[in-house]
């Protein structure tokens, strides 16, 4: 075990260890936001920049600090090191400056895009971002290509977290999708737009951090902020069948994959899970999903009347209020 | 007194075949160095000798190569990076085309410093006609018993495999490099691991540059000791040196470092003054990434030093009034020529080039080019120039590799040198230095003409 202190906060971990992990570990409002960094995918992080953090302290062994700022999610943990997140001012600023830049050729449709209020970038944007953009140039726009019958690309939307390349190389055999091209211009893309077809690719979806990839069959049916997440599961040859699914009274709008509490699948659905089985009869519910509390997605779900915070209430909700929902909705 | 050590044989006629070269005294440091000495003493050898990569970033090469991890068992490789794309450098270039006997050398004597089996040269793509130098070479190197199975009877194999670029400029970054001599894209790895630990294939891999390599031969053969008393303090030996730009003789020199910038830029012996009749304004002084000095600052120090050709010179002053040696791409420019189109044209070029992976670089050096454009046509206002600064001040230390810092550096360092000639820019775009001078040479060939 070897000891890190992030903003002041002391804590033990395991050597190897990422900075990011650690701060995970401490939690709250300490943990750096990551838009490519996903723990269950081997290869993944280092890319997006947003969650850069200062090293003061590089270790017990070297006390030199580091003499930039590093990707928390790539760089191992060193015994004593001592790390600065938001007590740095220069950190902000550099985060500033990241969501500047991904959001110069972002288009911005959070109104009509399907992934608002449960966007990394939206989020992340929300917190560090400023409200007007300096960038006046034209922004960057792609010839639209379709991938297939179950997703929806919007490339322009696309920050290149490399993620969803990932999901299709570790949980298929057969990847068909990459990045093509170089530079400002590159572009995730189908082999000679063939279409992504193998039995996890709806996990692609849940990993996009932004609405680049979004579920053709949820396509504008409904803002996630009105529909009532509940953890539920079924018998699944294929994956773990643990889901979750996003009703409006009996029915189900959608169903994915289950997110922690840093938007992060851990355990993946198959394309059966995700798409055959919309009728509440096929699953066992287990009840509500917690969310943090910031989370545009609480919004709606409790009685005005009631003074509690929506995430404490939230996560107490049992199934007679389930009902009472039920009744709202 | 001009002391050359890796262009020494340069001159000589035909110096690319073997049989010439050998005749000149090559590769006597290979017999040296199998017959007589161990591969650590090889090692201690360079240590001594002070050399530091060529590449740009000055690191000490004996230090890079004690970093190999030797202990694991695992095979090792060493890569030649030869993918030399930066504008304003073309050192290796000549090195490979005139003697590449010399690189094959330093490659047999470094490899077996490292036991390294196996060496890569990574050439840049567009270097065809140097390709087929370098295998003919190796193929004269492999029927005369320089590579192979067990050299010398010492019971050391190389082989040496050559491997052309495609074209990009990023993979003259190590660890795209790696990754583009895997087959993969080629995009620079997150660090740690670095190289010397997980590199080619996952093996324990040292990256050196051509020059860097080509220096090795002398060391073995005439000590570290001796290297190291060549050149001044911590920059030690002979550097290659690509003068380009508004002098008289452009062309690539071999300098021993400590030189001073103003004889390298008025004797005759080197660059040979100014060409034309317009006097001095600025030197990038390594290549495009590094910081452009303004004519006072280049050949002095804000100190009030002469500016030497040494790392510790170049980077006097920090980036407030110091710059850095970096890979030895000299450019001069003289009065007439504009900063805000040099600017333009760099950050055109890294535009270009980013490879895409990291946020900052790709979407921050499109927009760095956008608004030199506009600056540059005459549309910019004075907060594009302050935005301008911002902008680079945001991508600079904050991606994945160096190409972010070497986009940013050139805007950042004419921002701070030549403010004035962006805000001139806004306020008289007609009156841009370049376009007067392209007009007054276009107005005196149509008088030729008539």
């Amino acid at each position: 075990m070897i000891r890190i202190t992030i903003d002041d906060i002391e804590t033990q971990v395991e050597e190897g260890t990422t900075i990011l992990n650690a701060a995970r570990k401490i939690g709250g409002k300490i943990v750096p936001p990551a838009l490519c960094y996903y723990s269950s995918l081997k290869g993944s992080g280092g890319k997006c920049r947003a969650c850069l953090v200062k090293v003061e302290q590089a270790s017990a062994r070297d006390p030199r600090p580091m003499p930039k700022l590093v990707a928390s999610c790539c760089t191992p943990a060193q015994d004593g090191m001592v790390v600065r997140n938001i007590t740095s001012p220069e950190v902000l600023e550099a985060r500033r400056g990241v969501v500047e830049l991904l959001l110069i050729n972002h288009p911005l449709d959070c109104p009509i895009c399907d992934q608002a209020g449960e966007c990394d970038l939206q989020n992340f944007a929300y917190e560090h971002g400023l409200e007007k953009t300096r960038y006046e140039f034209p922004r960057r726009t792609f010839d639209p290509i379709d991938i297939g019958p179950h997703i929806q690309l919007h490339m322009t939307r696309c920050i290149l977290c490399y993620r969803c390349t990932l999901v299709a190389d570790q949980l298929s055999n057969d990847r068909v999708h990459g990045i093509l091209w170089r530079g400002e211009v590159s572009e995730i893309s189908t082999y000679i737009q063939k279409a992504i077809d193998h039995e996890f690719s709806g996990n692609m979806i849940d990993v996009c951090p932004v609405g680049a990839l979004t579920d053709k069959h949820f396509r504008f049916r409904n803002r996630v902020w009105f529909l009532i997440p509940m953890d539920a599961h079924r018998n699944c040859a294929k994956c773990c069948g643990k889901v979750v699914l996003w009703l409006r009274g009996k029915e189900i709008y959608r169903v994915t994959a289950r997110k922690d509490e840093y938007g992060e699948v851990h355990e993946f659905i198959c394309n059966e899970c995700r798409w055959e089985h919309y009728n509440l009869n096929d699953w066992v519910v287990e009840g509500p999903r917690a969310f943090q509390p910031w989370s545009v997605i609480n919004a709606n779900k409790y009685h005005a009347n009631t003074k509690e915070l929506p995430h404490t209430l939230y996560s107490k909700l049992d199934n007679e209020r389930w009902n009472e929902f039920e009744g709202v909705n | 007194m001009r002391r050359l050590l890796l262009l020494e044989k340069a001159h000589i006629e035909e110096i690319d075949r073997y049989d010439i070269y050998r005749r000149e005294g090559g590769y006597t440091s290979v017999e040296k160095a199998l017959k007589s000495m161990s591969p650590q003493e090889v090692v201690e050898e360079v240590k001594k000798s002070g050399l530091r990569g060529r590449g740009g970033a000055g690191f000490p090469t004996g230090l890079k190569w004690s970093f190999l991890d030797k202990k694991s068992g695992r095979p090792r490789y060493l890569v030649c990076n030869a993918d030399e794309s930066e504008p304003g450098t073309f050192k290796d270039r000549y090195l490979m085309e005139k003697l590449p006997h010399l690189l094959i050398e330093g490659l047999i004597v470094s490899s077996y410093a490292l036991e390294a089996n196996r060496a890569f040269i990574y050439v840049r793509g567009e270097f065809k006609w140097i390709i087929k130098i370098l295998e003919r070479a190796i193929e004269e190197a492999r029927t005369a018993g320089w590579l192979g199975k067990n050299i010398l009877g010492s019971g050391f194999d190389l082989d040496i495999v050559v491997h052309p670029g495609a074209g990009a400029y990023i993979c003259g970054e190590e660890t795209a490099l790696l990754e583009s001599l895997e087959g993969k894209r080629g995009l620079p790895r997150v660090k740690p691991p670095f190289p010397a630990v997980v590199g080619l294939y996952g093996m324990p891999t040292v990256v050196n540059n051509v020059e860097t390599l080509a220096a090795v031969p002398w060391i073995v053969l005439n000590g570290g000791d001796a290297y190291a008393s060549i050149g001044i303090g911590k920059s030690t030996g002979t550097k290659l040196i690509s003068a380009c730009g508004n002098i008289k003789k452009p062309g690539v020199y071999e300098v021993e470092l400590g030189l001073s910038v103003e004889e390298f830029l008025y004797s005759d012996e080197w660059c040979g003054g100014m060409e034309g009749e317009y006097g001095l304004k600025a030197i990038v002084p390594g290549g495009s990434s590094v910081p452009i000095l303004p004519a006072h600052l280049a050949l002095k120090t804000a100190s009030g030093q002469p500016r030497l050709l040494s790392y510790e010179s170049m980077a006097d002053g920090g980036f407030e009034t110091g710059s850095m040696l970096g890979s030895g791409g000299f450019i001069v420019y003289d009065e007439a020529q504009c900063i805000v189109r040099n600017t333009y044209n760099f950050a055109r070029f890294y535009h270009h080039e980013s490879c895409g992976q990291c946020s900052p670089c790709r979407e921050g050096t499109g927009w760095l080019e956008r608004l030199l454009h506009k600056i540059e046509e005459g549309h910019g206002t004075l907060h594009d120039i302050d935005l301008l600064w911002d902008v680079q001040k945001k991508i600079e230390g904050n991606t994945i590799c160096p190409l972010g810092d070497a986009a940013a550096w050139p805007v950042a360092s004419a921002l701070r040198h030549f403010r004035q000639e962006f805000e001139a820019h806004v306020h008289q775009p007609q009156q841009c230095l370049f376009r007067r001078r392209a007009s007054f040479v276009f107005a005196n060939a149509s008088v030729e003409i008539a």
